[in-house]
């Protein structure tokens, strides 16, 4: 059997802007994917609690409110120190073009902003997983 | 953790990432998955709860507050929620898993959303192969929480020692539970939501149905008002569920549904390698069609066919299962 | 034979003998359809509405106050151009208040940020990363004098986007006006104040439904007796569009939401017309310029027909539907971002041509980052050009009498009532939402309209037609990261140089009030005046109400 892809979607901070997170969750499900979704306000630390004990592949992040320097990388943080460096972590939201150099150093692999295609998300995830096997 | 043995040793030692991944394994079957479960396996270790009833019944709520009093009864617990996959894509959303996001930091506390996978009857298929690796993990509460879809819910209770029914008023569930025998799945009845009115009359019409089925049983399951919102009922809850559980440690049907348990993974087993080795043997696959054709145009029929596969398989058994 | 027939008759004759050879030759293009997902008809005559002039339309100034609240409308005066700012620390968003002022704006907007929204103070370590990053970054007392440093509270009028904690803040917002020597009754303003859209669509919510209500309907009573002139709520139904439903359930669910508060206001013993008269609301203006129109159109008449048949209002300003307006946010693009300018100046038209009171413009680099001045300057002038030069203002809801117009705003009426009914039926806007009903209407609306742009069968210029290669915007706004530091050493002076014996027994009594069913409000105010925290009194009121869990529904 072929494995599935499982991928926690999740809002870190105090962000309640859902819109995209729960359009992304939607989106890769109907893409044959298992998404995990944790609803908003989520902390660095549960969210990668919560990756570690679901197994997943990838944890998509998704934050309007401009914390994302902050919190994106305690994401990855929180996954390292829990051995979990594997897992993939990338981000979407208003990012402005200047942060994306910092997000990348810092261990998120991909940052999508406003207008990406789904497609291109499906993409990157297949294409990360083919690396991962 | 690439070698199985490796994540087996793991997974005993208790390592969440470890039990995480077997997880992963059994679920997504293959020979991994078996290699895992011949180094764990492990039956009767555990005591599994299943957590049945409709969709909005409130069930991951209800576990959410069963986790903090089940912590005086057991060391460390394990929640199983399923949700269905989409027939159509095999994609699935898991979203049990916010109501009982507080207990995620809690090292004593486990909890792993599982597709349905195409599975029907309200559980994943690996749910029984997950239950093993988080028993071997040592878990020594499990919880199903099933995916809650009608009258399909009756896989769960072959898998759990004790099965709690959520019901809760204005979902039609009186006329649904008297009308599928759903009553008999449930050693516990939960009317949840008792802080809305119609709820006395659900859980009148649910004693009355009880009553009746249960006359002339030693057993008669309880029925229990609780409220998720106002946090009432729970202790009652948890109390009864241990007393169920004491009741068939007591009485040997635990020991029983033991033996029922070993005996379907041993009748699983053996089919899966049957089919196994009738794929590889027959060559079924590939020949099908043909035989379908020949049946067809009258060449031939289903017996003949048997008869011929009868035949030409001389091989040595014993090599192969 | 009608005037209806011989239309009718014609209209045959046209399809017959001019349009259908036409169409052999010429197809239309696919894909013509309004923001519910119903095809938009070829072409609208007389035979699409039904027209009651005096019934439907009548005059403005009078019920049903389809072509405005106002007999005179913007041939008095225009809306009130009030941009909604405010960013990093007090200090910032002050200077940006003068600034705004200067440009002629005429109105206050007050951003804040998601942990004074929320009610967490700048050292809780939630608030990590947060702090004064979508707005500005209120602790105490002390930061909003220094907010209002130098702006006279008895000229200005102020609106504060404040859901939540908005006994708190405008608690605070009462006691600078008092240090400055402004009473109550003399201030001029409106709080958000509308919590369930917060469960439905923006997500700053703290406690339940319940008590989150019982603050609401403490507010309404408290201003209706002491500051008069504040609107004491603005339903809103821009967060909800923005979430992604159709105009006809923005419409819908926003009305729903307000017969809500005033039903919770009418429980408690209020009098609908003591309270009534000070509801605003605030709607969305999107792309599709005369489907806006329409909605604005339809909410108005709708809201009139609710007040009069369903709560018995005698005053006509009880009827009047007043609202605020935003330009549809999640319609900018962060690709080729000047496009936007061009898309605010139509939904400004929208709303314009819709009677709104009053407008903020959003700024073409708002999908990338906070706006600077200059595009802020910008979208000031779009507001500024439509006034003064598009000639839309010289006569009043000049699109009325369209056909297209009065069939669309029929269609959004019809539509809206009907979700209002099974709202009802199902006993309401909260038990809908606890429910999950409303939320799974508007996701379904958002994921057909995303859908519909991956499919290419929705066009967004710059997105998924007429890309091209284009350098990385420059000079965007940056929120200083030492702010949070700088804001916690703040908060710590203040403690420690506060009676804090005194902010104890207030919290004490609050919370005691609290387990009761007195009026916060005063003890809120008591709280604020000796610079007890936001925090420390949201946390007063989450010890005995409890937090609100999200429902989700996907």
């Amino acid at each position: 059997m072929k494995k599935k892809i499982r991928i926690l979607i999740a809002k870190p901070g105090l962000d309640g802007h859902d819109r995209g997170a729960k359009f992304i969750a939607r989106a890769l499900r109907d893409a044959g994917m298992e998404v995990i979704y944790t609803g908003i306000r989520q902390t660095p630390e549960s969210i990668a609690d919560t990756a570690i004990q679901e197994d997943v592949d990838f944890v998509g992040l998704s934050l309007l409110s401009g914390a994302h320097n902050v919190l994106f990388p305690k994401v990855v943080e929180e996954l390292r120190e829990k051995g979990a460096e594997d897992i993939v972590v990338f981000g979407g939201g208003v990012i402005p073009e200047d942060d994306i150099p910092f997000l990348k150093k810092k261990g998120v692999q991909a940052v999508f902003t406003p207008g990406t295609s789904i497609k291109d998300v499906v993409d990157f995830i297949n294409k990360k997983m083919n690396e991962k096997n | 953790m690439k070698k199985i043995s490796e994540i087996s040793e793991k997974i005993i030692q208790g390592d969440i990432r470890a039990i995480a991944r077997g997880i992963s394994l059994v679920e997504n079957g293959g020979e991994e998955g078996e290699e895992l479960l011949k180094n764990l396996y492990v039956e009767g270790r555990s005591y599994i709860l299943g957590i049945t009833g409709p969709p909005g019944a409130g069930k991951s709520s209800l576990i959410n507050l069963l986790i903090d009093k089940f912590k005086e009864h057991f060391n460390k617990v394990a929640v199983l929620a399923i949700d269905p996959s989409s027939p159509f894509t095999g994609g699935a959303i898991l979203g049990d898993r916010i109501r009982m996001q507080t207990h995620t930091g809690d090292p004593n506390v486990y909890i792993r959303s599982m597709a349905s996978r195409g599975h029907l009857g309200g559980i994943a298929g690996a749910t029984k192969d997950a239950i093993k690796v988080v028993s071997a993990g040592g878990y020594d509460l499990v919880i199903v929480e099933t995916v809650g879809v009608g009258q399909s819910e009756i896989d769960v209770v072959k898998l759990a020692d004790t099965t709690v029914l959520v019901l809760v008023p204005g979902l039609g569930d009186e006329i649904q539970a008297m009308k599928s025998g759903i009553m008999e799945i449930g050693d516990l009845f939960v009317i949840n939501k008792s802080d809305k009115p119609e709820s006395e009359k659900l859980a009148t019409t649910v004693r009355w149905i009880v009553d009746e089925h249960y006359k002339d049983s030693e057993y008669k399951p309880p029925i229990i008002p609780t409220s998720v919102y106002k946090n009432e009922g729970i202790g009652d809850a948890v109390r009864d569920i241990i007393k169920h559980k004491e009741y068939i440690y007591r009485t040997g049907i635990h020991t029983n549904k033991i033996k029922l348990r070993i005996k379907d993974d041993i009748n699983s087993l053996l089919e899966r390698k049957l089919n196994d080795f009738i794929q590889k043997h027959i060559k079924y696959p590939e020949k099908i069609e043909k035989w379908v054709e020949q049946v067809y145009r009258g060449e031939s029929t289903p017996f003949e066919i048997i008869k011929s596969i009868h035949e030409n398989l001389i091989i040595d058994v014993k090599e192969e299962i | 034979m009608s005037n209806k027939e011989s239309i009718k008759k014609e209209a045959e004759k046209w399809e017959k003998e001019t349009l259908t050879p036409f169409l052999a030759k010429a197809p239309e293009r696919e894909n013509l359809k309004d923001s519910s997902g119903e095809d938009v008809n070829r072409l609208y005559t007389p035979l699409d509405y039904e027209e009651n002039y005096n019934e439907k339309l009548n005059f403005p100034g009078q019920f049903p106050f389809t072509r405005g609240v106002y007999p005179t409308m913007y041939r008095g005066r225009f809306w009130t151009m009030r941009q909604y700012a405010g960013f990093g620390t007090a200090e910032e968003s002050n200077e940006r208040y003068k600034y705004l002022l200067k440009q002629g704006q005429t109105g206050l907007s007050v951003a804040f940020d998601l942990p004074t929204q929320i009610g967490y103070d700048s050292d809780d370590p939630v608030s990590e990363g947060e702090v004064g990053k979508v707005g500005v970054a209120i602790d105490t007392l002390d930061d909003m004098e220094i907010l209002f440093k130098d702006i006279p509270l008895d000229k200005v009028s102020t609106s504060m986007t404040i859901n939540a904690t908005a006994s708190v803040l405008l608690a605070m917002y009462i006691a600078v006006a008092e240090k400055q020597g402004v009473t109550a009754d003399k201030i001029r303003g409106t709080i958000q104040n509308d919590i369930l859209k917060e469960y439905i669509a923006r997500g700053t919510y703290v406690f339940p439904p319940k008590p989150s209500m019982r603050l609401i309907t403490n507010i309404f009573e408290f201003c209706s007796q002491n500051v008069p002139k504040w609107n004491t709520i603005s339903i809103s139904g821009y967060h909800i569009r923005e979430a992604g439903s159709s105009a006809a359930q923005e419409v819908a669910f926003t009305l729903a939401d307000g017969i809500e508060y005033c039903k919770a206001a009418v429980d408690t013993g209020l009098d609908i017309d003591v309270f009534a008269g000070r509801l605003s609301f605030f709607f969305n203006a999107h792309n599709d310029l005369l489907e806006e129109v329409a909605k604005f159109r339809a909410a108005r008449r709708m809201w009139a027909k609710i007040m009069k048949e369903k709560f018995g209002a005698k005053k006509a300003k009880s009827m009047m539907l007043r609202f605020h307006t935003q330009t549809a946010g999640s319609t900018l693009t962060a690709q080729q971002p000047d496009n936007n300018i061009v898309r605010v100046a139509i939904q400004t038209l929208a709303a314009v041509l819709g009677g709104t009171q009053s407008l903020h413009t959003n700024s073409r680099d708002e999908a990338l980052a906070l706006p600077t001045e200059d595009s802020v300057r910008i979208a000031l002038r779009t507001q500024q050009i439509v006034a003064y030069e598009s000639g839309v203002t010289k006569t009043i809801d000049p699109l009325a009498g369209s056909y297209y117009i009065e069939a669309l705003t029929d269609k959004i009426e019809k539509e809206a009532f009907e979700y209002i009914d099974k709202i009802e039926k199902m006993g309401g806007m909260v038990a809908a939402i606890e429910g999950g009903f409303v939320q799974k209407e508007i996701q379904d609306s958002a994921y057909k309209y995303q859908m519909e742009i991956e499919k290419g069968d929705r066009i967004i210029v710059g997105v998924n037609k007429f890309q091209m290669e284009e350098p990385p915007v420059e000079g965007l706004l940056k929120v200083d990261m030492s702010i949070q530091n700088k804001q916690v050493e703040k908060l710590k002076k203040i403690k420690e140089s506060r009676d804090n014996v005194k902010v104890k027994s207030v919290l004490k009594k609050l919370e005691e009030e609290a387990k009761g069913n007195t009026n916060l409000m005063p003890t809120i105010l008591e709280a604020v005046k000796v610079y007890a925290s936001i925090g420390e009194i949201t946390n007063t009121l989450r010890g005995v109400f409890g937090e609100y869990k999200e429902h989700i529904v996907l």
